[in-house]
Formats: structure tokens, C-alpha cells, sequence
């Protein structure tokens, strides 16, 4: 038995929205006075519990809408459950949607040491790293450019080489493997492929299975809110892949 | 059991987390002080030439239309100064913060940061470039002081010992901002519009407070006196008092003044802590 690197116990997380969005004042008195506020509740997972262990790499399968994302969110520690916890053991890099942390008007360069002060990184060991991501990244002849000048994905590569950069113990992919050009996301496979032995621990979400049963050992399924399947990776992929094919 | 764990404040643990990311409160300090006057030509001069024109300009229209305002304000010009480089400082301040949240929702939505961090270090940058722009009091009144040397032009203005408290309003100033700045980063992320109300908001303190007039003179054209107590119960008369009294005055603050304006700068933070972290979870919701 190896060390958990993530605990998930029985987490439910309900959603309380508007039916309409109401973002203004106006119109949130309005709502009030001719009573039309109303709140719709919905629980996006609902008492999900799972351990995975250092090393491990766990697949989260299941059609839009199953919480997927909203899982990886609350174990990247955006989302607070609503019942149930969630414990993270060492250091965690979401890679959700790559470049998301990055400002703009700031260059390449900069934003490097802005990304990795999101991550919680100090300077100066973010300038330990920067010819490794600055190489990794392809970006050398613009890495003195505003990112609002960057292509998708140039912004991509930059946040993917970053984020790999700081050798984290958990990763969180949320199909980012998915990003930039045929040669660029061999590439990106690759640098996983090496963390993987490294020991790294990963959360993947992805709908396809074959991806899944290549980088996974271990899978979920996940249908409104709730694991219906888990276990070995083939045996989960197959399932998920009959689920498909019966819809 | 668990959740009555989590009902109690892990203090020690925010300060651990607190600690971590002092970094992100560095860069994002760095960043806006950088991006405010990256691609202007003028760059970080912008800071000190802004407040000086305006100043010129306030100075020649009340002092050659309108005459009299040198009346008990000691030296006119760095009176208008003071009010306006404080003013300036509060809103710029209380803005900034108030948008962060929303505007740095791409980050909150992916990657946990302890989000009080986004308002708090806006009042922070405001702040660097607000010691920036008191340089160009600094200048003036140097100026007015090597002038009085030969003309003997404002006969009240000299420096004293009192002008080193001078960073005790200015303290003071920076809580109150953050306090407010708290609460309206809270509500913008609910409701839009408070960026418009506020504005107007503003705008009236600007009228409110006296930046360009003095009360004293108010009190003796014969206003009313409750309208006179309703103004001296805005808070940022009390600390401009105080910085007044330090700076341009050259006495010790009123220490009613200094009460007041205490008492109101922790309520504010008080109150803009609780709200914030009683509301900081949902965020994530709205934004």
C-alpha cells in the first residue's frame, strides 16, 4: 500500500443558482418585489469518495454535464464541497485550461513569474526553471512580446511548460493534452510520460477512453454526480465504452 | 466532528497560507505598478504631473475667479495638494479593489489563490504609486518655503517637527481603503452595477469633502449646522485633517480627529474582513 496523495470523502456539492442570472441591482429588485427570484438547487456530485495513491494515475470519464470538471475543481481547492472534504498531499498544478493566469499586457517573460507566483512560487525559484520553460516552450524569440500578441497556442504551450516546469506532485489535466499542433502535443505526452516516472500523481479527464487506457491504471465513471464504476483502467474503459454505444 | 473543526478560524493556517503566497501579492503589486504606465510616453511621471496640473488649474480658478481661498488655510496651493493627493489615493484605492475580484475571475476560477489577496494588493500598488505622487508635494512646498525666504508670501507655512507623524493618517488612510475596498470588491462580484453607483458615490465625496474649500470658511459664510456636522462626519475629513495638521499646519493633530478616524478605519476593516470571508466560497459562483 502506497501513501494517498488524494483523499476525497463523501463530497456532495450543491449548486444554489438563479434560474436567470441576475448580476445587477436593478434587476435583482426588481426580481425581489415582483417575487420571480428564484433559486434552483442541484447537487453537481453527490457523496463521491475516492483515494488515489501516490504514483497512481486515476481517468475521470463521463458525458458533459456528469461533474467531471466540477470534481477536478474542487480537488484543485476552487470549489469548497458543500458536505465531505477533500486532502491534498504535496504540491498540486491544475492544468486546467492553460494560460488562464496570465495578464495580457504583461510579456512572455513576465507572465512566467506572475504564473508561477499563482502556483505559489518565489522568484527566484521560477528563474531556477526559466530556461527550461523558456526551451520547452518554443517561445524564445517572443518571450519579450505582450501575451495579448500570443496565438492560443503559443499561450498554451507557455502555461503547459510552466505548469510542468515546477515539478508538482499532483497533476490535474483537464484535456489539455488536446493543445497546439500535432508535433507539440507529442511532445507534451511525452513530458508527462516522464513525470509519470517520476512518480507523479494524476487526475485525467478526457472522453476518450483510448487516451485514458494509455496514460491511466486506474478509472471512474461519473453519471449525474454520482461514481457509477471504478477500478482498473481496461475494465472501466470497456464500460464506459458500452454506455457510449448503447446512447 | 469535522465540520466543527471547520466552524472555528484555522488562524494558524491562514497565516501558513498567507505566507505561501506572498509571492503572488509581490507580483501582482509589481505588475500593476509596471502595467499603469507601461506604452506612456511620460511613464511614471504621469504620477507626480497629473495631481501638479490639476492642482494649477483648481489654484487659478479659485484663487483668480473666485478669490479669498487663501482664507485660513495657511498656503492655498499645497492646501488643494494635500486634499487632492489623499482624495486621489482613496478612490484610486477603493476602485481598483473593488474590480479585482471580477477582474482576475479567469485565475480564481482555475487555480486556488486565497482570493482576499486580489483587493488587498490593488490598495497596496495604489499605494506605492500614492508615495510616488508625494514627491510633487514634496516640491511644492519647497518651493513655497524657499519663496517665502524673499516674499514672505504665506507668512503661516513652515515645517515642523510634526510633519514626521505625517504617516500615522496616512496609515490610517490605507486600513480604511482596504476596509471599504473589502466590501465592494463583495458586492461587485453580486452586482455589477456598483461600479456605476459608486462612481457617483465619489463624486461626491470629492464635493463633500474639503479638498477645495475649508470648512472654516463654510462654517463662517453662515451654512447650516447640521449640514456642518454631516460633513465632518466623513471620515476623510478627519484623516486629511490629521495629515493637514502635520504637513501644512505644522501643530499636533486634533485628537478628536484622531479618534474618530481610528475607531472608523478598524470598524471598516472589521467589517470588510467578516463580509469578505463569509462570502469568498460563493464567489466562484458569480464571477
Amino acid at each position: 500500500m502506497g501513501q494517498p496523495a488524494v483523499e476525497v470523502k463523501n463530497v456532495s456539492i450543491l449548486f444554489n443558482l438563479n434560474k436567470e442570472k441576475v448580476d445587477n441591482l436593478k434587476e435583482y429588485f426588481v426580481k425581489l418585489i415582483t417575487h420571480k427570484l428564484m433559486f434552483t438547487e442541484f447537487w453537481a456530485l453527490r457523496d463521491i469518495s475516492f483515494t488515489v495513491e501516490k504514483g497512481e494515475r486515476l481517468g475521470v470519464l463521463g458525458f458533459n454535464g456528469a461533474g467531471k470538471s466540477t470534481l477536478l475543481k474542487t480537488v484543485a481547492g476552487v470549489l469548497k464541497p458543500t458536505k465531505g472534504s477533500v486532502k491534498v498531499h504535496g504540491v498540486i498544478a491544475p492544468l486546467l485550461e492553460l494560460g488562464a493566469g496570465f495578464d495580457s499586457n504583461y510579456s512572455g517573460k513576465e507572465n512566467i513569474f506572475l504564473y508561477g507566483a499563482t502556483m505559489g512560487y518565489s522568484r527566484k525559484y521560477i528563474e531556477s526553471k526559466y530556461d527550461e520553460i523558456v526551451e520547452f516552450s518554443e517561445l524564445k524569440d517572443f518571450i519579450d512580446v505582450p501575451v495579448k500578441n500570443y496565438s492560443s497556442g503559443m499561450r498554451a504551450r507557455l502555461g503547459f511548460a510552466i505548469a510542468t516546469a515546477v515539478e508538482p506532485e499532483v497533476l490535474i489535466l483537464d484535456e489539455v493534452l488536446s493543445v497546439g499542433d500535432a508535433k507539440f502535443r507529442q511532445k507534451s505526452e511525452n513530458k508527462v510520460r516522464s513525470m509519470f516516472d517520476k512518480g507523479v500523481t494524476v487526475l485525467f479527464v478526457s472522453h476518450s477512453t483510448e487516451q485514458v487506457r494509455r496514460l491511466c491504471d486506474k478509472a471512474i465513471i461519473l453519471q449525474k454526480g454520482q461514481i457509477i464504476a471504478s477500478g482498473e483502467v481496461n475494465e472501466v474503459c470497456d464500460k464506459y465504452d458500452q454506455m457510449v454505444k448503447k446512447k | 466532528m469535522a465540520e466543527e473543526k471547520a466552524k472555528r478560524l484555522p488562524l494558524k493556517q491562514y497565516a501558513k497560507n498567507a505566507y505561501k503566497y506572498r509571492y503572488l501579492m509581490q507580483e501582482i503589486v509589481r505588475k500593476n505598478v509596471k502595467l499603469q504606465y507601461r506604452n506612456s510616453f511620460l511613464g511614471i511621471f504621469w504620477t507626480m504631473l497629473q495631481p501638479f496640473l490639476t492642482m494649477l488649474v483648481l489654484v487659478f480658478i479659485f484663487t483668480k475667479i473666485f478669490g479669498k481661498a487663501n482664507d485660513g488655510v495657511v498656503c492655498y496651493p499645497v492646501y488643494l495638494l494635500t486634499g487632492r493627493l489623499l482624495y486621489e489615493f482613496y478612490t484610486q484605492a477603493t476602485n481598483r479593489a473593488m474590480r479585482s475580484i471580477r477582474n482576475s475571475a479567469s485565475v480564481l476560477k482555475k487555480v486556488y489563490v486565497p482570493k482576499y489577496i486580489y483587493p488587498i494588493s490593488n490598495v497596496f500598488s495604489t499605494f506605492i504609486t500614492f508615495l510616488i505622487s508625494l514627491l510633487v508635494l514634496v516640491l511644492v512646498m519647497g518651493y513655497f518655503l524657499i519663496k517665502n525666504q524673499f516674499t514672505m508670501q504665506y507668512p503661516d507655512l513652515h515645517l515642523s517637527w510634526y510633519i514626521l507623524l505625517a504617516f500615522v493618517p496616512i496609515i490610517l488612510l490605507c486600513v480604511f481603503s482596504t476596509g471599504v475596498g473589502l466590501i465592494l470588491s463583495v458586492l461587485n462580484v453580486y452586482f455589477k452595477d456598483i461600479e456605476y453607483i459608486y462612481s457617483v458615490i465619489t463624486l461626491m465625496l470629492f464635493y463633500v469633502t474639503p479638498i477645495m474649500y475649508s470648512l472654516k470658511t463654510l462654517a463662517r459664510s453662515g451654512v447650516n449646522s447640521i449640514v456642518m456636522r454631516i460633513l465632518m462626519l466623513n471620515p476623510l475629513y478627519s484623516i486629511l485633517e490629521m495629515f493637514r495638521s502635520c504637513v501644512l499646519y505644522g501643530s499636533m493633530w486634533n485628537w478628536n480627529h484622531f479618534l474618530y478616524a481610528f475607531g472608523i478605519s478598524l470598524f471598516s476593516l472589521a467589517v470588510g474582513l467578516f463580509v469578505f470571508y463569509k462570502h469568498q466560497d460563493r464567489f466562484i459562483l458569480y464571477i
